[in-house]
């Protein structure tokens, strides 16, 4: 059972770090368009 | 006419924006009957017993990850060959006379390889054509480039949750974690490739960069059939296919195994979509960024 539980629990850990990414990505490109927005600067840019 | 194409494609974006809320409660609820359905309602396996439940998780996600290697296939190709009038009216006619030849063979070639069904041959050339066709009527230009990246991302999720859960159902039935076997190598290979991909679109910043992803990619797509068709051509330790192949499976477990991979064909739907977004928006951004240097080169450093 402890593997079975094992390989579950994997999955659906690599498929949230995966949307923890994209989250992440999402919110950084918002802040990004939101100082384009304003005439700002950004940073590497 | 491309105004007119420009308004299609913004209107298609606003009904699909609409629908995503609604795809996402229905996809959490399949997935969550999927997990009920493969943990509680599946019949226990004989010999394996509760080990063998990984199965519901492993296959459909191997299936789920070489369908969106195929469709990164389909999209590096049209890449390359939009780029040329003579080399795109080729690609067309391989992909119609490909779907014919198949229906062709499901038909006229006989026996079939053991296994083989006529109307599966059949079906898959239909399903490239079509899946062909699919992609370059919706994505257009840089668009094709945009998809095949975001296929390939999630492809190499779908393809490590493979490779985790393999070893953790062969430790207790097989004994060890890994073996080099043919299906367990090429697999890995084929997981090295599309990362060697991401890699190369992540950090090459050559103007040529899609165009040589497209091409790596296209080399890492004939791998997919090695990887599948491998238990048929070697011998290996690895259990032979519960479809097609002369495997068989309870009915109950295959119901289960296909409810599974239904729910995670709409889970990689729904995070394909949300990435595609996310690289639209990432190109546009990236495009203002050049505008506004060419506009004031002392900005650009």
């Amino acid at each position: 059972m402890n593997f079975l539980y094992a390989a579950y629990s994997a999955t659906w850990i690599i498929h949230i770090i995966y949307l923890v990414i994209l989250v992440r990505r999402y919110h950084s490109l918002r802040n990004e368009i939101d100082e384009l927005k304003k005439g700002k600067p950004t940073p590497g840019h | 006419m491309k105004r007119q194409a420009e308004g299609d494609e913004c209107r298609h974006e606003n009904s699909m924006k609409r629908a995503f809320p609604i795809f996402a409660v229905l996809t959490a609820v399949l997935l969550s009957y999927a997990l009920y359905e493969a943990l509680v309602a599946a019949p226990t396996e004989q010999t394996m017993g509760n080990v063998q439940r990984i199965f519901y998780y492993h296959v459909p996600s191997a299936w789920t990850a070489f369908l969106l290697f195929f469709i990164n296939f389909v999209c590096s190709i049209q890449y390359l060959v939009r780029r040329d009038k003579v080399a795109d009216s080729i690609a067309n006619w391989v992909a119609i006379v490909l779907g014919v030849a198949a229906c062709a063979a499901a038909v006229v070639i006989r026996p079939l390889p053991s296994g083989v069904e006529p109307s599966s041959v059949a079906t898959t050339g239909l399903a490239i054509t079509g899946l062909y066709f699919l992609v370059k009527r919706y994505f257009s230009g840089s668009r094709t480039d945009a998809l095949a990246l975001v296929t390939a991302e999630v492809g190499v999720v779908f393809c490590t949750v493979v490779l985790v859960t393999g070893p953790l159902w062969a430790r207790p039935v097989w004994g060890i974690w890994w073996t080099w076997d043919v299906r367990l190598t090429s697999t890995l290979v084929l997981w090295l490739i599309y990362i060697s991909y991401l890699m190369l679109r992540r950090f090459s910043a050559s103007g040529q960069t899609p165009v040589l992803a497209a091409a790596l990619a296209i080399f890492g797509a004939l791998d997919v059939p090695l990887v599948y068709f491998s238990i048929w051509i070697f011998r290996t330790q690895h259990p032979q296919p519960v479809i097609g192949g002369g495997g068989s499976i309870d009915p109950r477990m295959l119901h289960v195994l296909l409810i599974n991979w239904l729910a995670f064909l709409c889970f990689a739907a729904l995070i394909c979509w949300s990435r595609y977004r996310l690289e639209v928006l990432q190109r546009e951004v990236e495009e203002i960024h050049a505008m506004k240097g060419l506009q004031d080169p002392r900005s650009s450093g």
